[in-house]
């Protein structure tokens, strides 16, 4: 080992930021000032923050940069690493940092999914093994029988999280007691809400995670075949499970007699083709079956009837990213954390006029208002706080009233503010509510499958009533029409996305009821987003 | 002519080569369209019924699962895809102001190809890079974050001088 370390951050939103570039050039001049042999550039998954560009870390001396171009690198390769003095003006403020570092407001450490993203090698299985990684796998099959890793897993009150936030360990029982020749585990990695990247980054920073999870569900449901179905568009995703899979048996802990244990599973990819509805787990199976992604009516549920009409369980990347670390632990460390109903930690994605976009990962329970300002930095450019979508597109549209909510799988049946995937969405008064409702109806009408009435009509309609309110030819009575469309969709739709259309739609109206009453009757968008027709309906307001 | 033969010939031998190595079972179905996509751009009727009958499954079915996802296209598009993001995220930071201006430049329809061909533009739902919003995904590789309405005469230069 050599002994400076250069940890560079290229997940696909520092990609973005010019990180591929950076990298090249920092190899370079390494090259170039005579430095391979004292230091070493490895690439590493997030480490959460982006706002101030590409993030390189240097070991031992644990200093943090943020780079922004070229230049930045050729001064930290000629000040830093050449002469050992810290570039301060390039430096990131270690409590930017503390927030991913030490996360909790109690300081304490509350990393278990993203435990080893932005530290790890991604692509090395022996960094991950380093780090205790398969040590969980090699536990349950040399000590446990698969009925205690499901008694572990229920203690443990670990939910799904994948938004419905069902009992991991509870699925898993009904496929180990579900008799079947062949039994199947799939991991959803169709991540495919607006807003959220955070599957994406466990992916790309921790593909290991992952599979040794689903190895350890194999023997645990008596399953012997696994499929990760993950989006299309995840090409580093993607690269990196391919890999990670590719080494596991390679090592001998995919495959035939794992470990020695006598037991076998084998694990595959299977690519999405763009299809949100996908995300729903039995259009996900239709899917790997290389169908339409259509959803199939239930029950019966896949814990019973899954892929290929056998036993199945699907569970999300993050929810699959938590096995390890409970099954070393112990039920009770993992409960240390969270609330009571909801153990452990949640990934959130922050996202929209907030200062610190990026994920972060605390504790279930933590406050909207402790996301946005704590961690997330507050509102860009001093901006008033107007709305938040929390849980994704499907998810609940609150205003400043609603930011003390402690978030977890119960706040929304408690105070109407969801969880679901995680994303927190920050939105300023420059922002319309009917026309982010209408942005958000247009994307559930195009996803539509298209199999059921009530969804299929119900989006479209939706869609008519809030495109004529944002056209300002909107009617007092369209309120209770929106209201009524989402009520049906929600009874009567076959799968999760029609049913869930109603908790953004009937959130945003019964939150910002006035913003849609004033776009009725109006001159213009109070807003000034709306674009009214000048049509006979304004001459008419005019009186 | 000979010569579109020619190369569509290899091409079919190519996705005959892949469907051979990864198996020929139905459920390999989106993986096979994926292939062929890559190699023919979209998915002709000819491409559609060639794999149906490798499969050994109705046209009518590879047809339903091209037309229901999104990925697949029966049309061709441009050299250069443009898909600009109107995920939600996106959409507050004025993802569809970008959309509008490459709409202007190019003066095309969304999901239409220009007459030379080089460029079409599509709009998508998120590409899961949220806190770069807005996104811009030129291919499947070229990623632009924070697109501003003005940048897109320059995004789109770049690619022109590239040519076909």
């Amino acid at each position: 080992m050599k002994p400076i370390l250069v940890l560079v951050s290229v997940d696909s939103n520092s990609v973005l930021l010019g990180a591929r570039q950076f990298l090249n050039y920092l190899r370079e001049q390494i090259a170039e000032y005579n430095l391979s042999d004292t230091v070493d550039v490895l690439e590493t998954g997030t480490m959460g923050v982006y706002t101030q560009g590409v993030v390189m870390a240097i070991f031992p001396d644990d200093v943090y940069y943020a780079v922004k171009d070229k230049e930045d690198v050729h001064k930290i390769v000629t000040e830093h690493l050449l002469k050992g003095r810290e570039v301060l003006d390039l430096t990131l403020p270690k409590e930017k940092l503390k927030l991913f570092v030490e996360t909790a407001p109690v300081s304490k450490e509350t990393r278990i999914v993203l435990r080893n993203a932005g530290l790890i090698d991604p692509k090395s299985i022996d960094e991950y093994i380093a780090r205790d990684g398969y040590f969980a796998l090699q536990k349950v099959l040399t000590e446990m029988k698969p009925g205690d890793v499901i008694e572990v897993l229920k203690a443990s009150g670990l939910r799904g999280r994948g938004g419905a936030g069902f009992p991991t360990g509870l699925k898993w029982e009904f496929t180990a007691r579900a008799s079947a020749d062949q039994k199947y585990i799939v991991c959803n990695a169709d991540e495919g809400e607006p807003g959220t990247f955070k599957d994406r980054l466990i992916m790309e920073g921790d593909p290991h995670s992952v599979v040794e999870s689903m190895i350890i569900a194999g023997y645990a449901t008596g399953a012997t075949k696994g499929y990760i179905y993950i989006r299309g568009e995840y090409y580093g995703s993607v690269d990196n499970i391919r890999k990670a899979i590719q080494d596991a048996y390679e090592y001998g802990l995919l495959g035939k007699d794992i470990l020695g244990s006598g037991f076998s599973f084998d694990l595959s990819v299977r690519l999405g083709a763009g299809a949100y509805v996908c995300g729903e787990e039995t259009a996900l199976l239709e899917s790997i079956e290389g169908k339409s992604g259509r959803p199939r009516l239930k029950p019966p549920y896949p814990p019973t009837c899954g892929l290929f009409g056998k036993p199945t369980v699907i569970n999300n990347v993050e929810t699959l990213a938590n096995v390890p670390p409970i099954i070393l632990n112990g039920p009770d460390w993992f409960k240390s954390f969270g609330t009571e109903n909801s153990p452990g930690t949640k990934v959130f994605c922050l996202v929209g006029d907030v200062v610190r976009r990026g994920i972060v990962e605390v504790p279930m329970g933590t406050s909207v208002r402790d996301l946005i300002y704590r961690f997330g930095g507050g509102l860009i450019g001093g901006k008033e706080l107007y709305m938040v979508q929390t849980g994704g597109t499907a998810g609940t549209f609150v205003g400043v009233d609603k930011l003390d909510v402690q978030l977890d799988y119960d706040s929304f049946a408690k105070y109407g503010v969801s969880i679901g995937s995680g994303v927190i969405l920050v939105m300023s008064e420059d922002v319309c509510p009917v026309d982010v409702a209408l942005n958000t109806m247009e994307f559930f009408l195009h996803e539509s499958c298209g199999k059921c009435t009530p969804c299929r009509e119900g989006t479209r309609l939706a869609v008519q009533t809030l495109r004529r309110i944002s056209k300002g030819r909107g009617k007092k009575e369209d309120l209770d029409t929106l209201r009524s469309i989402a009520s049906v969709t929600q009874e009567a739709s076959l799968c999760g996305l029609g049913q869930s259309i109603t908790v953004p739609l009937t959130s945003i109206i019964d939150n910002f009821q006035k913003d849609f009453e004033d776009h009725i009757g109006a001159g213009s968008c109070p807003h000034g987003v709306c674009h009214f027709e000048k049509s006979r309906s304004k001459s008419k307001v005019r009186r | 002519m000979s010569d579109t033969c020619a190369t569509g010939g290899k091409l079919f031998k190519e996705l005959d080569q892949f469907i051979e190595e990864s198996g020929s079972t139905p459920d390999r179905l989106i993986a096979v369209l994926q292939r062929a996509q890559e190699l023919f751009g979209y998915l002709s009727p000819e491409v559609q019924e060639h794999v149906a009958e490798k499969l050994k499954i109705p046209v009518s079915q590879v047809y339903g699962v091209v037309t229901f996802y999104n990925f697949f296209s029966t049309k061709p598009k441009g050299k250069y895809q443009i898909k600009v993001c109107l995920g939600t995220a996106c959409y507050v930071k004025g993802g569809d102001r970008v959309f509008e201006r490459f709409l202007e430049e190019l003066g095309v329809e969304a999901d239409e190809p220009t007459k030379d061909g080089l460029f079409s533009v599509h709009a998508v739902r998120c590409l899961g890079a949220c806190s770069m919003a807005p996104v811009v995904l030129v291919g499947e590789q070229d990623f632009y974050g924070k697109v501003k309405p003005d940048m897109v005469s320059k995004i789109l230069k770049h690619y022109s001088e590239r040519g076909a």
